[in-house]
């Protein structure tokens, strides 16, 4: 990780007299993340994003990029590397958008035809009409500006944007559409942003990773739904809000957390002793493990009475094709899957194929049912359970359901792992 | 009137070319210095107050005394009056520089300095076409000033519309001392208005502008 992070961070530091404004922050930012700053008012989210172009000088530690240290380069130069973008936009009023947004190249020395072409490029980048390359900011609406703001930070292939609460002054449907613009860059261009921010929404919907400050410190270091999962104290847990933690949880429960205990046997165990269990705990299918406790198959009930006289271990009989889902996966993802195969019961493993528990399809139907069931008496809720920032929480997580699953094809899995209570 | 023109025509033209002359190198002077002057000031805000404030301090030489004193360095003549004259037109100048450059919205510096421009840069893209209004609103007034005081200027034999007033106080002729003070009353607003007409057209747009 150290040798290929783009931005390196350790150890930095910033004082102000005798105010700590940044004591001791680390991060190993890879190339095309997208990272937000979030945290209490005056928590040093700036100063640390400041540190990085130079426009302040860190009291100690250092800054990387591309394992270069920035300390060691020229700020001039290194600020023309670094996209930068501040609420309060900064477009130079007396400059038309077109000379605004060339800024960076023309420091560059660029040749003209190689700009005038970037104009246009970036213009449209911005979706904004190509003709209003010779307006002035003061011609534009603030929304229609920032975006400008925005593009300027990447007229000059600038690899590294920061911005800098860029969006705090702009209505909810313009922040929103600058939103989706700058991850659209981030992920169809692989700019990598570091972005300060006071909005949770915000930095929900855009982080790959969040930070969260507080008087100068690193709280938590976490992917959105990580954060939304595990705050890691109450500070954070305030900052996201009960709300959001609550409307959270439908999406973001996993499988472990809603398995119950399951009933299991050992594969070197005897026929007859599946049988007495099958008859104590009242159920027709029983989960197999081996000593470890790593699931193996099921067998039934129907299976035990066919070999009950010509054979003696249940590993002998058991059927290793069984459907398990991981018990780190969200049930979002994996309700569907469970209730299309119709099985009554799920084996749930842990990373290692542990055996843990199984998910019954009565659990799943009462999550369905609150899920819905919050979304009918609550608008704002489904709203945001499909553009919020759980989109971005479902698409991660899918792979991980997927790759749960993966080891058990859908042809190979005709029959169900029916540890059924019989009743 | 037009026995006044007959008679003192040629003598008014010729005088009111000198007067503008004067007047005209003094401030152009006057800009030359203060403009960069000021703008070095900017970048040495420790010794701002102090250079500024000397600048108030000749400015509040009464204008008799300080072309009297130009008499023993530089002798009579338009030189002398040119060079107080230039002094007069310092500090309006200067000021107005210092304080246009110093006004300029500093999250419009922080995003040039945030870009990477270069000192020298900001001061070229942003900074200087920031504060022209402002500049130019010194060098209007420190023209209107000028213009005036050179008047004073014949005094120490600077010629200028200044002779035929100090001529017409002289002779107690009302028609030498209106003759003298109208066309550089006259003067003073045309340069005034034309000066304003420059100041708007450089100042920066901040508003919404059709
Ligand atoms: N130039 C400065 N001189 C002295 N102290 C400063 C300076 N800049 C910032 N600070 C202090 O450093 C601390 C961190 O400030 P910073 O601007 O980084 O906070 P922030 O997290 O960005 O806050 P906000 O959300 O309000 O923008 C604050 O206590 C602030 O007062
Ligand atoms: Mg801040």
């Amino acid at each position: 990780m150290a040798l290929t992070a783009f931005l390196e961070i350790s150890h930095l530091r910033k004082v102000y007299g005798d105010n700590v404004a940044v004591s001791d922050f680390n991060i190993s930012v890879e190339r095309g993340e997208f990272i937000c700053f979030i945290g209490t008012s005056g928590s040093g989210k700036t100063t640390t994003m400041r540190m990085i172009n130079r426009m302040n000088e860190p009291t100690s530690g250092t800054i990387k990029i591309n394992g270069e240290d920035v300390t060691k380069m020229d700020p001039v130069k290194l600020r023309r590397r670094i996209g930068y973008v501040i609420q309060n936009i900064g477009l130079l009023p007396h400059l038309t958008i077109k000379d605004n947004i060339l800024m960076v190249p023309k420091m560059l020395k660029w040749d003209q035809k190689r700009m005038d072409e970037r104009a246009v490029e970036m213009i449209k980048m911005a979706e904004l009409p190509e003709d209003y390359l010779d307006r002035y900011p003061s011609e534009l609406s603030g929304g229609q500006q920032q975006r400008v703001g925005v593009v300027r930070a990447l007229a000059a292939d600038q690899e590294l944007i920061l911005m800098d609460e860029p969006f705090g002054a702009l209505d909810p449907i313009t922040r929103d559409a600058l939103q989706d613009l700058v991850k659209d860059l981030q992920e169809r261009l692989g700019k990598t942003f570091v972005f300060v921010t006071h909005d949770m929404d915000e930095a929900l919907k855009l982080s790959t990773r969040i930070v969260v400050m507080s008087h100068g410190e690193e709280v938590q270091v976490d992917s959105p739904e990580e954060i939304l999962r595990h705050p890691a104290n109450k500070f954070v847990a305030d900052l996201i809000g009960e709300d959001r933690l609550i409307q959270a949880k439908p999406t973001i429960t996993t499988v472990g957390q809603i398995a119950r205990p399951a009933v299991s046997i050992v594969q070197t165990a005897t026929l007859r002793e599946a049988l007495t269990l099958m008859h104590k705990t009242r159920v027709d299918t029983l989960l197999v493990t081996d000593p470890d406790g790593i699931l193996r198959g099921y067998v039934d009930l129907e299976v035990i009475n066919d070999h009950f006289r010509t054979a003696d271990t249940v590993e002998s009989v058991m059927n290793p094709k069984v459907f398990y889902v991981r018990q780190s996966a969200v049930i979002s993802d994996t309700v569907d899957r469970i209730l299309k195969r119709g099985y009554r019961n799920v084996p749930v493993v842990d990373n290692a194929g542990k055996l843990t528990g199984i998910v019954t399809r009565a659990a799943l139907v009462d999550m369905v049912y609150d899920a819905l069931g919050s979304g009918t008496s609550n608008d704002d809720g489904q709203d945001r359970s499909t553009d919020g920032p759980r989109t971005d929480i479902g698409t991660t997580d899918v792979k991980e359901g997927a790759h749960a699953v993966d080891p058990t094809p859908d042809d190979k899995e005709e029959v169900p792992a029916n540890n059924g209570h019989l009743s | 009137m037009v026995t006044f023109l007959n008679q003192y025509g040629g003598q008014l033209m010729q005088e009111l070319g000198e007067h503008i002359y004067i007047s005209a190198v003094a401030l152009a002077l006057g800009v030359i210095v203060a403009v960069p002057l000021g703008i070095l000031l900017t970048r040495a805000k420790k010794i701002a107050g102090f250079v500024i404030g000397l600048t108030s301090v000749l400015q509040t030489i009464p204008a008799m005394a300080l072309l009297a004193m130009m008499i023993p360095i530089f002798g009579i003549g338009t030189t002398p009056a040119i060079v107080a004259l230039f002094i007069y037109s310092l500090m309006p100048i200067l000021r107005n520089t210092y304080i246009g450059m110093s006004d300029v919205n500093p999250n419009l510096l922080d995003a040039a300095k945030g870009m990477g421009m270069s000192n020298w840069q900001s001061i070229k893209w942003v900074e200087f076409p920031q504060a022209a209004g402002v500049i130019m609103s010194g060098i209007r007034l420190s023209g209107t000033y000028v213009i005036a005081w050179t008047a004073l200027a014949s005094y120490i034999g600077a010629g200028g519309l200044g002779d035929m007033i100090f001529n017409g106080l002289n002779l107690y002729r009302g028609d030498l001392i209106l003759g003298g003070s109208i066309p550089a009353i006259i003067l003073a607003l045309v340069v005034d208005w034309l000066l304003g007409l420059v100041e708007k057209k450089v100042t920066p747009a901040t508003t919404q502008e059709v």
